[in-house]
């Protein structure tokens, strides 16, 4: 409860700051929605010349982009600072962290809290939205339940990726960019269907690194769609647990980074 | 032949600023060749669908997408690059000393960016070109006229990219923080240059502006040489000549705006 309490105290000092100049904050904010909003055109110029791709309507691929964006969004929103962490450890600024009475990682995901960021949440849960209203979804309570569980539980996911990509900066200081690879690479996967890529790319992000519970494996069920490779219906309830296994495996990561960090010294 | 020595110096200055960095580099290479895979896979989902849009088929879409990724940072195609460092010196004052020097500013700054782009194209461009090479069927050339032909494509596309960024970041002479600015031109430029869609693809009156933009000078033209697509002296010509023409208009109004600046700083007293 300590480490919320000094998130949102932390956050709140950021956004205080950023709300001082509104003109600059409301054109950060744009900026943000337009340049996520990017990858959308993308596709969206894709379904102007196909009316499916790998099997999926536009409709369709909307829902997949939606979910993956939301939940992708939480995450930046909460945790995006925390892509820095090589940059401190480099400039020997994380040494202020350290000796400060709350908890290292809280710091450092809170330090430069970015509310600008919340222009991709916007505009994943637009995409979203709009993307419910064309499709034709057999809705149960089970469905219904799941959209929100499934937006939730991706965030997790994704922000275990961003917390073992962070601990990976305590010994590659400048392998900032291969973070990337992950967290911008993984939701660009996600918004796409996954009968796109080749099988063993699908397993890859099943169960090496567990993307497909982001949003693939329960948006499928929602939509009414098998997963390609052939996996029971029910791991689409899983995400919750997954999100769980993924954050633990993180936060060791994580303690073992800090255990290893050594100042610059200089 | 004393002055280019000196931008020969700048230039070897700027390969050797980034090729410091091996670790990051090591990384951009592997991000940029997850992104290959994905972006690939997601094209041949789109050229199933519709054979030969944009005048290539599958193969060439393919080669399209490797060529993207072995260039994007040779051409900043997502960053700002030396923009960001030339907006720094305008915001502190630094400018000043640069303008001081006996050497022409715009020369100064692009010398060090071929730098940059040299180290780039090699090292963050060969990988991900032989990683897609060896994992998808591509339609690279064997002749080696062609490779020659592209690069020299490329050499311009770096010029023009340069050109474009450096109008930029003298906004920031008007607008004291041009960090607004560089950030909307990336993303102008990332969406123009074609690295998301090729600017063939792009559907009706969007895809025709987009095709006679500046930011069409840098993957598309490269790539089309590549690709054959654009092949025998009078089209590569007419491609050179495109890029040759965007890049003589945005150098000259990169000059003009400098010196425009340049006044407006003498009159403020520095």
């Amino acid at each position: 409860m300590g480490s919320v309490r000094v998130y949102g105290l932390i956050a709140a000092m950021w956004i205080r700051s950023t709300l001082v100049y509104r003109t600059s904050f409301a054109a950060a904010v744009l900026t943000n929605f337009l340049v996520t909003a990017l990858d959308f055109v993308v596709i969206w110029m894709m379904f102007s010349q196909a009316t499916s791709i790998g099997g999926y309507s536009f409709a369709e691929t909307a829902f997949l982009y939606g979910t993956a964006s939301v939940s992708f969004g939480i995450t930046a929103l909460l945790l995006g600072s925390v892509d820095d962490l090589g940059l401190r450890v480099r400039d020997g600024s994380l040494d202020a962290f350290l000796v400060r009475p709350a908890p290292v990682l809280v710091q450092v995901a809170a330090d430069r809290f970015g509310l600008r960021r919340l222009g991709r949440f916007l505009q994943g849960t637009l995409v979203l939205g709009w993307s419910l209203t064309r499709l034709d979804i057999d809705w149960t309570p089970a469905k219904l339940l799941l959209l929100p569980v499934m937006l939730l539980s991706g965030a997790a996911i994704f922000g275990a990726v961003y917390v073992a990509g962070a601990a990976f900066q305590f010994w590659a200081q400048d392998a900032a960019e291969a973070q990337s690879a992950f967290t911008f690479g993984g939701l660009t996967l996600l918004q796409y269907p996954p009968t796109v890529f080749a099988r063993d790319f699908v397993i890859g992000v099943t169960f090496v690194v567990p993307l497909a519970f982001v949003n693939w494996l329960p948006a499928l069920y929602v939509l009414g769609r098998p997963y390609p490779i052939g996996l029971p219906w029910w791991l689409a309830f899983t995400p919750p647990l997954v999100a769980a296994g993924s954050c633990a495996l993180a936060g060791l990561a994580w303690r073992a980074g800090v255990r290893s960090y050594r100042s610059t010294g200089s | 032949m004393g002055t280019f020595r000196l931008y020969a110096a700048v230039a070897a200055g700027g390969f050797r600023r980034y090729a410091t960095y091996r670790s990051a580099t090591a990384a951009g290479v592997f991000t940029n060749t997850v992104f290959g895979f994905i972006v690939a896979y997601t094209y041949m989902a789109l050229w199933d669908e519709r054979p030969g849009l944009g005048g290539y088929d599958q193969a060439q879409a393919l080669t399209y997408v490797w060529i993207g990724q072995a260039l994007a940072q040779a051409l900043s195609m997502f960053n700002a690059g030396f923009a960001v460092d030339m907006v720094a010196r305008i915001r502190n004052g630094d400018i000043a000393v640069d303008l001081y020097r006996p050497v022409d500013l715009q020369l100064w700054w692009l010398a060090g960016d071929l730098g940059r782009a040299v180290f780039q194209l090699f090292s963050r461009g060969v990988v991900p070109l032989t990683v897609g090479a060896l994992a998808f069927p591509l339609a690279l050339p064997g002749d080696p006229v062609v490779w020659l032909e592209f690069l020299v494509a490329v050499v311009l596309a770096v010029v023009v990219s340069f050109a474009i960024r450096y109008v930029l970041a003298l906004s920031a002479f008007w607008l004291l923080d041009g960090s607004g600015v560089l950030q909307f031109g990336g993303l102008v430029g990332m969406f123009f240059t074609g690295l998301l869609l090729p600017l063939n693809a792009m559907p009706g009156a969007l895809g025709d502006i987009a095709r006679v933009l500046p930011w069409a000078a840098l993957l598309q033209m490269p790539a089309d040489i590549l690709l054959g697509a654009r092949s025998g002296a009078a089209e590569v010509l007419a491609a050179y000549a495109f890029q040759v023409g965007w890049a003589v208009v945005l150098l000259a109004a990169g000059r003009l705006l400098q010196s425009s600046a340049t006044r407006k700083v003498v009159l403020q007293g520095g």
